[in-house]
């Protein structure tokens, strides 16, 4: 393992553990906390701070070290977690993150940033409530303490514990590190050599460390393994018959870890680092195997069935593995929205103290799994929402009041699955959409004609317009220049949707729907020529053959179809693509009506439909390049590969090239 | 891949004489680095790609891949081959991309030195010079070394008017 490697991993382990001890930090403002909170936030930062030791980023070290300072004091009770004391360590938290990432990037944080920090924790560290550390535990530790003896430790390690990288011999050294050590080895638990498990932990120490020092010394050298040992600390001198009884207890010492590490055992494995890579590799193998399939099924057709009986069962059942198989796999690939959600709370705090609001942010269902890809683009979009919900949502503690609100706003962040989709809810109770501005503005900007009259969900729709600046309300928190509209491209090219809705003065409540996972797709094959195409299924809302009399050409429009009253643009998928051979005349063919959130609906186009297929996505951009109004490509049952149609994108193309549509394009041979 | 990561090692300049699969366009022969030769295979039904230039002949499958085929010759400016099962694609893997040349077939793999390659002269081939990196003399005629990187450097569908 290189040394980058160990790095990487290091980083990608505190991303990690800052994530939970932000999960702490929430838990315990919430009054969710239990006995093992405060404990688990220690060890994030702890084992955060000892990385870093090893790479020697030195500024974090020191910036974690104060901090867990602080913790130790709070965990034992000798000061009290007041709010003021729980901001205080989130904002630390937030340093540590920034420290970690600008080391992660090899940049330096501005000298002195994390200086104030440290100050202020080590402030409260020393404040007056730390009489009580040495007031309160010390009654119970003195006798012990004082007696001047030492301590005798004795460490039984669960089987389970190399498995987890501890090294007891590491400990043994640490503690003569404290003083003279003397080591008696107990042997009760080893088993004979034939059913020796090398990997398993068997022998278990009695250690008497002859020297006056705090249990707590001794205490945080097993820090790391004390939930994988049976770990007694007594004063020296007090513990004979103890000592007598300990190997009369191994016996059913050594039956009680067989039941213990079990179940620690289970928790540990539940979890595997896993390279993305691999993963994708398997994902594309599974996607090869049910393309295999489909061109068994194509044979299996073609033979007559008594010359070959039972191969349509086998057929049958080798496609309901093979989806299971495929399900398996894609599962791996996702991943809990946590990871994107977590870092909305800071977000939050940040901005709401930069706005002058009070805003709590309340998030549920993050343990919604979403594939691993989207989860990564969500950032992006969600930050931008969010931002928006403070900075326009949301109004200041006054204007709440005068109101009739309670001062603080609340933003509430969801996430959950529904069918095959996710869908992610951010809503506020703020002010809510502006409708007469809206419009107003929609108006001057030539997004609307004048005398347009829309209904309330039309009005909202504009917000998502390009063009749509909020340019009278830019201010250093939202307006950089990103509109709304961006965020529905990303959502969009993630496959996803996105709709507002709001009421004036009560909020409003941003709704993103995405696929479970990019990787397969529903897909409607239809026919162009000697061309197959993949429509995704989820944007098509309807198909028909058009009657004669339906269909109308419009001056420097092309064609459009009206239907029910509507009329709809029709897009010919042989003119965009330059497909020979095509039916020509729309009564002849099929129009398949689909939706995009640009550009409306849009008639294209086909010869006929095919059928509908899974399909799996392959990019078409790693060894060509990107084609517009094509999504990627997909391989087809025979083997050959069929283009996947990017709707929203084709209606653009042809809608710049609107004025040479008629113009048959040079390549198209027409007969 | 792990093979081909190795390849800026062990490439032509390193060793004293490299190795050309050498392919024919007609008459023409053509020399192509043995080390970015990844497979050979018969010619098959492409898909076509909206918005191509003519000499991309359209994708193909290769056990899960999607690749693109170049029609060499007509990349080379000489028109479009007309394919038939006898033709040859030359399935090629650079650092960045996989693409198959279609040629009419392959005759020989040869072993040249690296002072035997002469330079392409500014004038008199009718191929754009970018796409050759050298000329190697050879009895009877001569063999003209690809340039497989800029050959590979296809043109982003978005910035190329569709034809």
């Amino acid at each position: 393992m290189s040394f980058d490697h160990l790095r990487a991993t290091y980083f990608e382990e505190s991303a990690e553990l800052l994530e939970s001890a932000y999960a702490q930090l929430s838990a315990l403002a919430e009054d969710r906390a239990d006995g093992d909170t405060m404990h688990a936030l220690f060890r994030a930062i702890h084992s955060i701070k000892g990385g870093g030791g090893a790479f020697g980023f030195t500024r974090l070290v020191g910036l974690a070290h104060v901090m867990e300072t602080l913790l130790d004091h709070l965990r034992d009770g000798s000061l009290a977690s007041t709010p003021d004391r729980m901001a205080l360590l989130l904002k630390a938290t937030d340093a540590l993150a920034d420290l970690l990432g600008a080391e992660q990037r090899d940049e330096a944080m501005p000298e002195g940033f994390e200086k104030g920090l440290i100050a202020a924790l080590a402030a409260v560290v020393e404040s007056p409530g730390r009489a009580m550390k040495t007031g309160l535990p010390a009654t119970a530790l003195t006798p012990a303490a004082t007696d001047g003896a030492g301590w005798r430790i004795i460490f039984r390690p669960h089987a389970a514990l190399f498995r987890h990288a501890n090294e007891p011999l590491l400990l043994i050294r640490a503690l003569r590190a404290l003083g003279p050590v003397s080591v008696s080895v107990d042997l009760g638990r080893l088993p004979g050599l034939e059913v020796l498990e090398p990997e398993d932990a068997c022998l278990a120490w009695t250690l008497d460390l002859a020297a006056p020092v705090p249990r707590a010394e001794v205490e945080e050298i097993f820090e790391f393994v004390v939930d994988e040992c049976d770990l007694t600390i007594e004063p020296l001198g007090r513990t004979v018959t103890e000592a007598v009884d300990a190997p009369s207890d191994a016996p059913p010492m050594a039956a009680a870890p067989t039941a213990v590490p079990r179940t620690e055992q289970a928790a540990a494995v539940q979890s595997v680092r896993v390279d993305v890579a691999k993963v994708d590799r398997l994902v594309n193998l599974v996607g090869e195997l049910v393309i295999n399939q489909a061109m068994l099924v194509q044979i299996g057709n073609a033979v007559p069935p008594e010359a070959c009986p039972g191969l349509v069962a086998g057929l049958e059942t080798l496609s309901q593995h093979l989806r299971e198989l495929q399900e398996g796999v894609m599962a791996i690939r996702t991943q809990p929205v946590k990871s994107v959600f977590s870092r909305m709370p800071r977000l939050v705090r940040e901005l709401s103290a930069q706005l002058g609001k009070d805003v709590r942010l309340v998030v549920t269902g993050e343990a919604t799994e979403i594939d691993k890809t989207v989860v990564e683009q969500l950032a992006d979009p969600l930050t931008h929402l969010l931002r928006n919900a403070l900075d326009h949502g949301v109004e200041t503690p006054e204007v709440r009041e005068a109101a009739g609100k309670p001062r603080q706003g609340t933003v509430h962040l969801s996430a959950e699955q529904r069918g095959g989709r996710i869908l992610i809810e951010l809503s506020d109770d703020g002010r809510g959409i502006d409708r007469a501005r809206v419009l107003a503005r929609a108006k001057e900007r030539g997004i609307v004609a004048p005398d347009a009259v829309l209904t309330d969900n039309e009005v909202d729709e504009l917000i998502f317009m390009p063009g749509f600046s909020t340019a009278a309300v830019v201010s250093a928190v939202s307006g950089r220049g990103v509109g709304m509209d961006v965020v529905r491209r990303n959502i969009q090219s993630l496959g996803g949707r996105i709709a507002v809705e709001s009421r004036f003065g009560q909020g409003s409540r941003f709704v993103l729907s995405l696929p479970l996972t990019l990787a397969v797709l529903d897909g409607l094959v239809v026919s162009v020529g000697r061309e197959a195409y993949i429509l995704p299924i989820a944007s098509i809302v309807e198909s028909l053959r058009p009657r004669p009399q339906d269909i109308h050409d419009v001056v420097g429009r092309g064609q459009v179809l009206s239907i029910r009253g509507a009329y709809i643009p029709l897009l010919a998928l042989h003119r965009a693509f330059g497909v020979a051979d095509a039916v020509l005349d729309p009564s002849r063919g099929i129009v398949v009506i689909a939706e995009t959130d640009h550009a409306g609906r849009v008639g294209l186009l086909v010869d006929d439909l095919v059928g509908q297929h899974q399909v799996v996505v392959k990019s078409m951009e790693g060894n060509y390049g990107r084609i517009p109004g094509i999504g990627g490509a997909t391989i087809l049952g025979n083997g050959r590969v069929a283009l996947i149609l990017d709707v929203a994108g084709l209606a653009e193309t042809t809608d710049r090239g609107a004025a040479t549509r008629h113009a048959p394009p040079a390549a198209a041979v027409l007969h | 891949m792990s093979v081909l990561a190795t390849r800026p090692d062990s490439g032509p300049s390193a060793t004293a004489e490299a190795q050309y699969v050498t392919c024919t366009l007609g008459d023409a022969e053509y020399g192509i680095d043995i080390l970015s030769v990844r497979e050979i295979k018969g010619w098959s039904e492409t898909t076509a790609l909206p918005h191509a230039p003519d000499w991309v002949r359209g994708v193909i499958n290769l056990r899960g891949t999607i690749v693109p085929i170049l029609d060499l010759r007509a990349r080379f400016g000489l028109g479009l081959t007309a394919t038939t099962a006898m033709h040859v694609v030359v399935i090629i893997q650079t650092a960045t991309r996989m693409a198959g040349l279609l040629v009419d077939g392959v005759s020989d793999i040869i072993a040249v030195a690296a002072e035997e390659v002469r330079a392409v002269p500014e004038i008199g081939t009718s191929v754009p010079e970018r796409l050759l990196a050298g000329l190697i003399p050879r009895e009877g005629g001569m063999v003209s070394l690809v340039s497989l990187d800029n050959l590979l450097n296809l043109p982003d569908a978005e910035t190329t008017p569709a034809q």
